[in-house]
């Protein structure tokens, strides 16, 4: 009818504006002209220029490092919570606790940036500890945001009634911690593993809390890839740019066939 | 045309390769209760979409009071549906679900109060009107849909299974009541259904479909003594399907290529005792009597294979020597055969169906 | 017991990293800036003397410079929310009607981008829109201008890069909605007179309020304080606070001021906060 068409055209334009820019972002990355979004036939100087640029390189390294630890930091304080939350129905300060593993979700990134840092200051300023600021610092923040991702990855994943299995288990003799290994820890473990790339992603592409909390030592990818695009494009971005989504649209692709490979597994069971 | 309400002419619905409607021709008369009858993939559902105006035919024609409605879109149609699982708007309390159609067509103010509280006090659901459906039982709100579209004042009332998402305690009653508010308003009611005994039990008529193809138009006790085929006689009601070739069937009606014989009229005689006894008598009153030889027109021998309790009477599966297999049914009163016993089943040749071929 | 060896060391990380730093946030917007590092003194001195004030406070509504810039964030974060939901809601009504099997699809498709790089996406806007940019370069190419349009570095560049990164929170919510939604809903306001307009707006409208509103709050709360989209795509003057909070904080190193700017625009967006907070516990 009318109004499906209407959604129809909203949904391509929307899909437009959406990849537009990053196509063309990714198209560009190939001219050889120094002008970026020039076209000066085809190269790939740009990115051997960027193979060559050990700055960013330097940084991307650093920036993956720093998300792996946070991402890891985040899957076992935001996974312990989401299950607490989830499976204990009441103990004392769950709101609370709910509340506190949620902030970081919902506050501007300025104010828990800022915050973060006022906090490792005066910790600094306390016990000694953590000495200056730098990839530790950012490793640290970026935990306590990736942990209320996992968390409710974790929580909603944990929320749909499966605790009857857990039952089922410990009535067929597991004790509760079995139970717990047996069961509900395979169960939780897609969303720890989602919530680990959540995580994971979140961390690379932080700029703002990131440059709060660090120091001399501590140039992350997007605190490089951010003065870069305040002092003006250069072709090395879009290369960059291309890198990063053929990588995302490999990840994204690989997942998808993962998923599809056990729903077929599935179905195979069930028929 | 006085007495044509709705009329179909060679309805025609494709989805994709499948044909759900092939051709369908057929008339609804004025303040009728008829049922849809049929199995899923019947096409009664979506014969029950087209009339509403939901779903466009690929292929003929609907005339309401000989007007050709086709191309007239739901909302302007004077058709109303009750939907299977109600559709009732979640946001909207019950007197507010009731006054939605009223509200579309402009109704004053007053004179839909008026006629919501008409409508709830006709399903009885009198000062409910401020609830919620969600605060509601199942029957509960399937008044209020019921409600909902008869306050419309519709001349054609569609039920999507009415009944189906109700316990089964409810259901009986139910559907007295909807008789009785079928007669009442005046309105002519189309339900759909997959229960013969439902569409037995409260139609005038009744149609059955198949594969998109009407099987069979006419009243309870004609569908049901009288089923035109096989499948007809199989869906309401489990008789038996017997084929003149493989036994002794007198008389037999040219171009009748099996009968239907239902069950309660077969009688079981007890063969190799000290004498032959009767066994079965559903029918009571069946004054009709047969002989206790062996050999006769209609009567064969058999082994009493399964037996089914059913409270007032119990199905036995005999398996024919003559091969094949015939079920029975006894009255609870009447003695029963064992289970392995042999006995001879005859029946009058007056009761058999003959199915076109 | 089990239990605490779980919830212990979870309960340190959320009091030192969640709850301290608000607390600490607070006390430091009442202390005062110094030349020193780090370049403040707390409101609570050595012999635990009180020496904090609401001065802070004070100059964010005596200056207009600072007010301002809160309002602006609100303004700029209320666009940028209403255009979400402007574009992403025939979007998510789409993809809610499309077939099951395509609709996951769909789904990564709206979200692909966003994980591309957010900084990457910014200078594919900054490569589009500079004067020597792909559309000035096609505008002037064709004859239809003589000079570049002046386009990055306006409002309305802030606005499409915002409304590029913000656009997929804006979807979910609503496809969420829309897909818990029951189309017989839809037919039976058809079947008792409404037409389709009427129906979209007394049901499935209705219905999908709180996705709506959900979308909304997805996109306004993060926005109001957003930094790096301003800075990149927005024009130099008339900033909004997340801005205006990075100078004090990096380039004037009023370490106090920018805390009581981040108080003042947590003030600003616990309402909303508590709302999506509300929508998100009964969802």
């Amino acid at each position: 009818m009318k109004r499906g068409r209407v959604g129809s055209w909203g949904l391509a334009l929307g899909l437009g504006f959406l990849w537009v820019p990053v196509l063309l972002l990714v198209g560009f990355a190939f001219s050889a002209d120094r002008i970026p979004f020039q076209w000066g036939g085809v190269s790939l100087r740009w990115f051997a220029a960027l193979a060559a640029n050990e700055r960013l390189i330097e940084a991307a390294w650093l920036s993956i490092r720093i998300a792996a630890g946070a991402a890891t930091l985040a899957m076992l304080i935001g996974g312990a919570a989401g299950f607490a939350l989830a499976r204990w129905g009441g103990f004392g300060g769950r709101v609370l606790l709910g509340g506190l593993i949620g902030a970081p979700l919902v506050l501007p990134e300025v104010v828990t940036g800022l915050s973060l840092l006022l906090t490792f200051v005066a910790l600094e300023a306390l016990t000694g500890w953590p000495e200056g600021r730098g990839a530790l610092t950012v490793l640290l923040a970026h935990g306590t945001l990736g942990a209320a991702y996992v968390a409710v990855v974790v929580q909603a994943r944990l929320a749909g009634g499966e605790r009857v299995l857990e039952e089922a288990a410990m009535d067929l003799g597991a004790g509760p911690f079995t139970a717990f290994c047996t069961v509900t820890l395979p169960l939780m473990v897609p969303a720890l593993a989602a919530g680990w790339l959540l995580a994971f992603t979140l961390s690379l592409d932080d700029l703002v809390v990131a440059s709060f909390v660090s120091g001399p030592e501590g140039t992350t990818l997007p605190m490089v890839l951010f003065s870069a695009l305040r002092l003006g494009l250069t072709p090395e971005v879009n290369a960059l740019g291309a890198v990063i989504l053929l990588l995302a649209g490999a990840l994204v692709g690989l997942a998808m066939l993962l998923l599809r490979a056990r729903r077929v597994e599935g179905q195979g069971e069930g028929g | 045309m006085a007495d044509t309400l709705l009329e179909a002419r060679g309805l025609t619905r494709r989805f994709g390769a499948a044909l759900a409607l092939d051709a369908l021709d057929l008339a609804i008369r004025p303040g009728e209760f008829f049922a849809l009858l049929g199995g899923s993939g019947s096409g009664k559902s979506t014969l029950l979409r087209l009339i509403a105006g939901l779903d466009a035919p690929d292929g003929g024609a609907l005339f309401l009071d000989g007007r050709d409605i086709t191309a007239d879109p739901p909302w302007a149609r004077p058709v109303h549906m009750m939907f299977q699982s109600y559709a009732l708007f979640p946001h909207m309390s019950v007197a507010e679900n009731v006054g939605y159609g009223l509200r579309r067509v402009g109704v004053a103010r007053g004179e839909q109060a008026r006629r919501i509280a008409e409508a709830l006090a006709l399903v009885k659901l009198d000062g409910l009107g401020a609830r919620r459906p969600h605060h509601l039982s199942g029957g509960q709100r399937q008044r209020v849909a019921l409600a909902r579209s008869l306050v419309m004042r519709p001349r054609l009332l569609l039920l999507d299974e009415p009944l189906a998402a109700l316990d089964a305690g409810l259901r009986e009653q139910t559907g007295f009541e909807l008789r009785a508010l079928q007669r009442q308003t005046g309105a002519a009611f189309v339900m759909v259904t997959h229960d013969q005994e439902e569409a037995l039990a409260l139609a005038d008529r009744i149609a059955v479909l198949e594969g998109g193809r009407l099987v069979q138009v006419g009243t309870p006790e004609e569908v049901y003594w009288r089923p035109a085929t096989a499948f007809v006689a199989r869906f309401l009601g489990a008789a038996n399907i017997v084929e003149p070739a493989t036994l002794p069937l007198k008389p037999q009606v040219a171009g009748a290529a099996a009968y239907a014989l239902r069950p309660e009229y077969i009688r079981l005689t007890r063969i190799g005792g000290a004498s032959d006894s009767d066994l079965r008598a559903i029918r009571p009153s069946d004054h009709r009597t047969l002989g206790h030889e062996e050999t006769g027109p209609n009567r064969v021998m058999g082994v009493v294979r399964e037996a089914a309790f059913r409270g007032d009477s119990t199905l036995f599966v005999v398996a024919l020597e003559a091969g094949g297999a015939l079920r029975v049914t006894v009255h609870a009163d009447d003695p029963m055969p064992e289970m392995g016993e042999r006995v001879a089943l005859a029946w009058d040749p007056d009761d058999l169906a003959p199915l076109a071929a | 017991m089990r239990r605490l060896l779980i919830l212990v060391p979870v309960w340190a990380w959320l009091l030192a990293f969640v709850a301290a730093p608000a607390v600490i946030l607070l006390g430091i917007a009442l202390g005062q800036s110094t030349e020193g590092i780090p370049p403040f003194a707390p409101p609570v001195g050595p012999g635990l003397v009180w020496q904090g004030s609401l001065g802070n406070f004070a100059t964010l509504f005596e200056d207009e410079f600072y007010f301002d810039s809160l309002l602006r964030a609100l303004r700029i974060a209320t666009s940028t929310a209403a255009l979400a939901l402007l574009l992403g809601f025939p979007m998510a009504l789409a993809i809610a009607r499309a077939p099951r099997a395509r609709q996951a699809l769909l789904l990564a498709l709206v979200l692909l981008p966003f994980w591309t790089g957010f900084l990457l996406r910014m200078g594919a806007f900054i490569g589009l829109l500079r004067d020597q940019g792909l559309i000035n370069g096609l505008l002037i190419g064709l004859g239809v201008v003589q000079e570049p349009l002046p386009l990055l570095y306006t409002e309305g560049a802030m606005l499409a890069g915002m409304l590029h990164a913000y656009l997929p929170f804006a979807v979910l919510p609503l496809y969420a909605a829309l897909s818990r939604l029951d189309p017989v809903l839809e037919q039976a306001a058809m079947d008792l007179g409404a037409t389709p307009g009427a129906a979209f707006r007394t049901v499935t409208l209705p219905l999908a309020l709180p996705g709506i509103i959900a979308g909304f709050l997805l996109v306004f709360i993060p926005a109001a304080g957003e930094f790096v989209i301003p800075e990149l795509l927005g024009p130099s003057e008339a900033l909004p606070v997340g801005r205006v909070l990075w100078q004090e904080f990096f380039q004037n190193r009023d370490w106090p001021l920018a805390a009581a700017l981040a108080v003042a625009l947590l003030v600003l967006l616990i309402l909303p906060i508590r709302l999506f907070q509300r929508l998100e516990s009964r969802a």
